[in-house]
């Protein structure tokens, strides 16, 4: 497990856990700002293609702009790839 | 060579730090077991009906830990997440804490950082606190010291602010502030002729963590460094007498006479002027070698009253 980041305007926290599913990364988003939906998808596609298989990926938004978004879904796949993880 | 220099002299700053990175940095390394963690998902059940985000720790992270090889029981609240402030699930979790320090016979280390109680939880809030308050005379009584360390962004206000006047010991950075009524409240209530919260110079003189010390609002007076509010945490959790009653009625006594000494005061300045500082206007600017020095023979004990 790991977590990264605030629940704070213009920030997010995002909680990564392991699953079974080598083949599928689960994430689900908690926001408050509608209408967002195809650059939530575009941000994260572009994450998936890296290989984040295995992963749920739960999202708490307040309200971050996509750079904000790679950056914690950047540090939060590298913590789960350390030795603690 | 120049790695090992960088290395040594690098400072981690308390006030810039995540609550997580507060209690890595505090801790002893690995030592640390969270209790409800994010995981557990135990967030706020009424963050949602006023379209506000949760946060799956609802701000606060507490676990036990080590501290120098001595066991404590610790909670960080996240001063960014609500602005630190006590919920629901956030004050029960606090409240939990504190209770299974006592039920442990263990020492209790609180990261304060916080604007007081969430006012859409309020009333949870505020019944929180008043647990909090019981858990931690509790424990007092019971022989065992509840440490304070404030340095957030929040700093400590509101209910938080009475919390840490309950504890054995307060430590405080220059960043730090600690009051009930918070600059805002203030204004608001009184006008901005009695405090105007936008001059940050009078919020420090008044409510910051060298005005606080000076007057014995708080123990010890640390650098914004999480390495130094380590070392303070370990050299305060030492041998502590319990709570009694006679404490209380120094406490009280002590308070008079603050009043009496302190009363007319209209700035913090004027109160380290009458305290004998040298050179009150230039506190502000000293850096903490140079502040303790100047101060340590003329603040107000702090004993145990605040």
């Amino acid at each position: 497990m790991a977590i990264v980041g605030v629940v704070a305007s213009g920030n997010l926290e995002a909680l990564f856990e392991r699953t079974d599913d080598e083949s599928a990364c689960r994430v689900e988003i908690s926001t408050a700002a509608h209408g967002f939906q195809p650059l939530w998808e575009a941000v994260l596609r572009d994450f998936v293609a890296r290989g984040a298989g295995g992963l749920r990926i739960s999202i708490n938004d307040g309200g971050a702009r996509p750079d904000m978004v790679a950056l914690r879904l950047a540090q939060g796949l590298r913590l789960m790839q350390g030795p603690e993880a | 060579m120049s790695q090992a220099t960088t290395k040594t002299q690098r400072r981690v700053s308390w006030f810039e730090a995540t609550a997580r990175q507060r209690l890595a940095a505090l801790l002893d390394p690995g030592s640390f077991t969270e209790f409800l963690g994010p995981a557990a998902r135990e967030i706020s059940p009424h963050l949602a009906l006023f379209s506000l985000p949760a946060q799956f720790d609802d701000g606060i992270v507490i676990g036990k830990a080590k501290l120098r090889g001595h066991e404590v029981f610790a909670a960080a609240q996240e001063g960014r997440f609500m602005g630190g402030a006590f919920g629901e699930v956030h004050g029960a979790k606090l409240v939990g804490l504190l209770r299974a320090a006592k039920a442990a016979s263990r020492d209790a280390v609180l990261l304060l950082d916080t604007g007081g109680v969430r006012l859409q939880e309020a009333n949870a809030g505020e019944l929180a606190i008043s647990e909090i308050i019981r858990a931690i005379v509790d424990l007092r009584t019971g022989g065992h010291s509840v440490i304070g360390l404030i340095g957030g962004r929040a700093g400590c206000f509101g209910g938080g602010g009475i919390i840490a006047g309950c504890c054995t010991r307060l430590i405080v950075s220059e960043p730090g502030r600690i009051s009930v009524s918070g600059p805002e409240v203030i204004e608001t209530n009184r006008g901005v002729e009695e405090f105007d919260s936008q001059d940050r110079a009078l919020v420090w003189r008044t409510m910051g963590g060298k005005h606080r010390y000076l007057t014995g609002g708080a123990d010890c007076f640390v650098d914004d460094d999480t390495a130094a509010f380590r070392a303070a945490a370990i050299e305060n959790l030492a041998g502590r007498t319990p709570l009694t009653v006679s404490v209380l009625e120094a406490e009280q006594a002590r308070l008079k006479a603050r009043l009496r000494r302190f009363g007319t005061a209209k700035d913090g300045s004027e109160v380290w002027q009458a305290l004998g500082v040298t050179n009150p206007a230039s506190v502000p600017g000293m850096d903490t070698e140079e502040f303790l020095n100047a101060v340590r023979a003329v603040r107000e004990s702090a004993d145990d009253a605040r």
